[in-house]
Parts: C-alpha cells; structure tokens; sequence
C-alpha cells in the first residue's frame, strides 16, 4: 500500500471538515503552547531561585568544626578499650577555627582534575559598632576574583565593584547592615572583633542576596584585609569553598577528602537537600499540568475524529468496497490523527516559544532579586522536545481507538442501510 | 475472448442466516455459475434475497455457508485482507447510490482503485482513468468535484472506476434505481455496450423487468431460492 495514496485520502478527508480539522489542531496548539510557555516559565523560575542559594554556595566546604575528641585516652588503654565507657562533661581542647595545613590542601585540591575552582576564605565573627551600639555582624574575607568566577560574586553586588576590595582596609557591607549604620558609599566604619581588635574600614559597596537575614549581617572584605584585622597569619583560613565540574560528584567527593585531610567536609547535597526537593516538586506540578493539558486536547481529537467516521461511514464503505483492507482504513484515520498532532504541535511549539519571548519582557523586580528585572524563562530545547514528542504520542491515542472503530466497519451495513 | 465457457462466478451450495431479531433462512442452497462475457441479471420480489447474494458473492459478506469461487478459486475462508486485494482487482462495483467520493474530483473517483493496486505509475493510471471516462463520454468533467455531477453522471463515473482496473468481473446493485427513465436508459446502455464489445462480465441485481429483459440471461428468485437460471 503507498502512503502517497494513504496520504492524500486522509488529506481529502481533513479538508472536507477544514472546520473541525482546526479546532482540533488549535486544541493541540494551545495546549502544546501552554505547555511550552508553562515549563519555560516554571524552570525559569526554579533555576533562579535555587541559583539564589545554590550558585554561591560552594559544591564542598572544609572546614574545622569545633568538637570534643571522639578518641578519649580510656578507649586507648588495654584495660578498658573494649568496655562501654561513660565520661561526662568532655570539652573541647586546643581546637581552632583555623584550618591547618591549609596551603598544602589548597595544593592538592587545585590539581584534582574533578575541580573547576577553589576559593578560600574566613568567617570572623564581629560587631559593627555604630556610636554606642554594637550590631552582631560577620565579616566574610574572600578572594573577590576567585569569588567572582565561583560564585557569581558581582551579580550580589549591587552597588560598587568587587575589584574595589582588593584595596587593603575596604569593606563591601551587606545592604541590610549598611542601611542599619547609615552608611554611604565612601563613609568609613569601625568594626570590633571577637578578640576585642578594633578596625576602620571604608565602605565600597552594597552587597544584596536577597534573603535580608544575610544581608543583614554579612560584609565581605579581602582576606587579606581580615586577617590584619584580627591579628592573624597569612594562612589563616576557615573555610575551603571548591567547586567542582560535575556537582553530583561532590558527596563522594566529600567523603574522600574528609578522611585524607582529617577535616570537616559537606556537600552540596546534604546542605541544601530541601532546595532539590523543591525544584522537583514545582518541575512535577508544571509537568502535570502540561500534561493534562494535552490529554484533554487528545480528548477534543478523539471526538472530532469520531464524530468524522460516522459522517464519513459512507465513504469508509466505499473504500472497502473497492479493495482497501482494514488496515489501509485504520492507517488513514491514524494519519489524519497525526496530521492534526504534528501541525497543531508545531504551531504550539512556535507560540510557545513567543509564549516565553512575551514572558521574558514581563517586568519583574523585587527587592529580594536584585539582578533579575524581568521573568525568567528557561529555553531548554528539552521542553521543546517533549512537547513534540507528547503532541505526537497523545493524538497518536486519541487517534487510535476511532481508527480501529473505521477499520471494523462493515461495508454491507453501510450500503445495505441506504 | 475464448469462445470455451470458462466459469468466472461460481456459487455451490449457498447458504445464509440472519440472527437478528430471530433467526431466518435468506439464502437456501443457491447453486448457479457464470461464465466469461456473460451479461446475467438477478431478480426477485424485494426481499427475496437478491442485494444478499450480491453482497456474498462480492466477497464483502463472508458469514454464510457454502462455497464461493471466483475465477477458478475458491474463496470461501480467505483472510479479509486477502479479499480486499480481490476486490480491488477482479471486482468492479456500482451501486444503487453512486458511492462517489464528495471529497474528490471525477478523475480522482476513478483512479483510485488502480491507485491501490499499484501496478500501473500514475501518470499512466490518469490516462487509463480518461480513456474510461471517454467511453461514456464524461471526459469533460474529470476535473469537476464528484457532488457537482448529476445522478445519471456520477453513475457513469461509477461504472468508469469500476472499470479501472480491468476486472474479471462487474457487479451492480440496482445501479438504475435511483435514476430517472432516461439516465437508465444511458446506464443500460453502458452496461450493454460493455457486455457486447469488451466482452465484460456482467452482474446485475435488479427489479426492474425492462433491464433484466435486456441482459443475455436472467437468474430468478424468490424467498432466498433460485426459481429459473
């Protein structure tokens, strides 16, 4: 059997009910628009929020956490080392915030081929003191540059240049902070640290996350800047931030380097488990809906072809009179099926993508969000694929059912009915 | 054509029911054969049975019992699938109501058989289509859209597809029935030019007396039995 012939009946067919052909393909249209626009809309928006917390958060963090000894001298001894032993009112000894050994680490870390950037950095904890009042803060030394590629440092900085902080004495002040002292850009500050240090520093920029409790208390300076200012070496570091090619490596990751530096390590996964959640449950809500979307397209299909065959029962008839098999029947409802399926999906694949042009336009700015002035859509080639596919698929089923009704009729109930 | 009778139709033993409401006995041991260039009308009282033998003998209706073969071949127990390929290529239709394709033109009704068939390219099916139409003189109105023809016409057209693929044989039901006296006198006389020249096996259920008085031989029913063959 030719398609060329399957073809042009299924053709003569749909062109018979131009009418209803339409509305079913804009059914499929629409739906594969919304579809479309939906999924842009709904993975713009999860991949902004979660880069909110995510992109600056480091794939593995080392750092030295401050705990009692899990080996006590008792576990030691011969005598007593297979006993349970109870010892209460253990305290922490001769520990240190600082990392040891830190350059060799850094050393090591830097050529491991799995990492694309390590970045160090100190947390020190401080107050700002503004006249007689002492606001709790943190100041964050950080290497601007290598922040900057990491961890899209400047995006948080609204106002002034991460550049700026290599300048000794410079400070970049969360906005929260900054709007609680009153400080301007260029005003100098003091700050006291833990261990009672006094420092002044010059304001040279705002720093905005978007989650005020952070920027309520987080400044950045150079480490260079903050290890002066609390007295120091150049190699005190608290914390190592890395981040690595391909994040989903980094629980291993963090595993191995835990016990080959004898050092805190977390993950990104553990840290931040609850944003994976929730992006997957918002991806699955705009995939169901997408979905039904496009189900009940495939339902005003399977009507229209339906109420198609029994106008068109006579010419099935005929057709089988003349010699097409039920099975050239049923592939000439399918392809009517499919005709509707491909052209109404190419078109909502098309006004999808308008669909998403439109919504990226849309203004969209918020306090919280200090880089995003409009929408944000993701244009994943992914959705647009599924789409395709799903048009396809779901017209293929409505298509199917009224394709094998056509293909039973029986020619001599027809022309005997007459 | 061979002047030896070659049989292309041959019914043993017909028989068939209907089930519903209850059951009746249509057909009753319809035994009759027909031969090459045989021109050969059915008639009865209507529902004697008639349109049901024609729709067995046609292949479309395969519930009943007995033996069918067509061109030497027993055909009874085919697969569907096989049937359809006969139909297409022995069987030649026309029916009381046309049955044209609205959706297609003229020329378009007619090759579409042979376009099934697939042995001809198409351009060549074209020309076998217009040679078909020049016969009952319809060549002017290949490009007209099948619903924009008169009865008697779109009959023609039915006769032309019916005659594309050159079939062994061609079946009518009441193919004049619904026309007025004059196009039935057109359509006998296509039926009987056929017969004549082509030497074209012809079957034709019919009850109208005048169109059987002019076929070669006369098969009569009454209450699903064959009374005169």
């Amino acid at each position: 059997m030719k398609w060329s012939l399957i073809l042009e009946l299924a053709r003569a067919l749909m062109f018979a009910r131009v009418k209803q052909t339409i509305v079913a393909a804009t059914g499929v249209t629409f739906s594969i628009t919304m579809f479309v626009a939906l999924l842009g809309f709904m993975n713009g928006l999860n991949t902004l929020l979660d880069g909110l917390v995510l992109n600056r958060t480091p794939h593995i963090r080392f750092y030295n956490q401050i705990k009692p000894n899990p080996n006590q001298p008792i576990d030691l001894s011969p005598e007593f080392g297979s006993a349970v032993n109870v010892i209460r009112s253990i305290k922490p000894s001769n520990s240190r915030l600082a990392i040891y050994n830190s350059e060799p680490i850094l050393e090591t870390l830097t050529k491991d081929p799995r990492v694309r950037g390590v970045s160090s950095k100190i947390n020190s904890q401080v107050f700002y003191n503004v006249g007689n009042i002492d606001l709790t803060g943190i100041v964050n030394g950080v290497d601007p540059e290598k922040e900057t590629e990491l961890f899209a440092f400047q995006d948080y900085v609204t106002v002034g240049n991460p550049a700026d902080l290599l300048q000794t004495n410079s400070i970049i002040l969360g906005k929260g902070a900054a709007d609680r002292m009153l400080a301007d850009i260029g005003d100098v500050i003091q700050i006291t640290t833990a261990k009672g240090n006094k420092a002044q520093l010059k304001v040279v920029g705002y720093y905005q996350s978007g989650l005020a409790d952070f920027d309520n208390t987080n400044s950045f300076a150079s480490i260079n800047t903050v290890q002066k200012m609390m007295g120091e070496s150049s190699s005190y570091l608290t914390d190592i931030q890395v981040k690595l090619y391909d994040f989903n490596q980094a629980p291993a990751f963090a595993r191995e380097y835990r016990d080959i530096f004898e050092i805190e390590a977390d993950d990104i996964q553990t840290v931040n488990a609850q944003f994976e959640t929730g992006s997957s449950i918002r991806t699955l809500i705009s995939y169901a809906v997408g979905i039904t979307l496009l189900v009940v397209s495939g339902f005003g299909i399977y009507n229209i072809l339906n109420m198609m065959i029994y106008e068109k029962l006579d010419t099935i008839a005929i057709l089988k009179a003349i010699g097409f098999n039920s099975s050239d029947v049923k592939r000439i409802f399918i392809t009517i099926a499919l005709s509707i399926g491909l052209i109404g999906g190419a078109v909502g694949l098309f006004l999808g993508y308008l669909a998403c042009l439109g919504i990226e336009q849309i203004p969209f700015e918020t306090d919280a969000l200090p880089t995003v002035k409009t929408f944000p859509v993701d244009f994943s080639p992914k959705y647009y694929l599924i789409g395709g596919v799903f048009s396809l698929v779901t017209t293929y089923l409505a298509g199917f059912f009224p394709a094998r009704k056509a293909s039973s009729v029986d020619p001599v109930d027809i022309i005997r009915g007459k | 054509m061979t002047k030896t009778k070659q049989p292309v139709l041959e019914a043993k033993n017909i028989d068939k029911f209907f089930y519903n409401p209850i059951e009746t006995q249509v057909l009753k041991q319809v035994n009759f054969t027909i031969n090459r260039g045989e021109f050969v009308s059915v008639v009865g009282k209507s529902g004697c049975g008639k349109s049901t033998l024609l729709y067995i003998l046609s292949t479309m209706d395969t519930d009943y019992k007995g033996e069918l073969l067509i061109d030497e071949e027993v055909i009874t127990g085919k697969s569907s699938n096989y049937l359809s390929k006969l139909r297409n290529e022995k069987i030649g239709f026309v029916f009381q109501f046309h049955y044209l394709l609205n959706e297609f033109s003229v020329l378009e009704n007619v090759l579409i058989p042979g376009l099934k068939l697939d042995k001809f390219s198409r351009e060549e099916l074209e020309h076998r289509a217009m040679e078909k139409l020049k016969i009952f003189d319809m060549q002017e109105h290949a490009l007209k859209k099948a619903n924009q023809l008169s009865g008697g016409q779109k009959q023609r057209v039915a006769i032309a597809r019916a005659l594309i693929n050159d079939p062994v044989l061609i079946m009518g039901d009441e193919p004049t029935g619904n026309l007025d006296k004059k196009n039935a006198d057109i359509v006998f006389n296509i039926f009987k030019e056929l017969a004549a020249e082509f030497h074209q096996t012809i079957l034709i259920v019919t009850h109208d007396p005048e169109f059987a008085e002019g076929t070669d031989r006369i098969i009569e029913m009454e209450d699903g039995r064959v009374i005169r063959l």
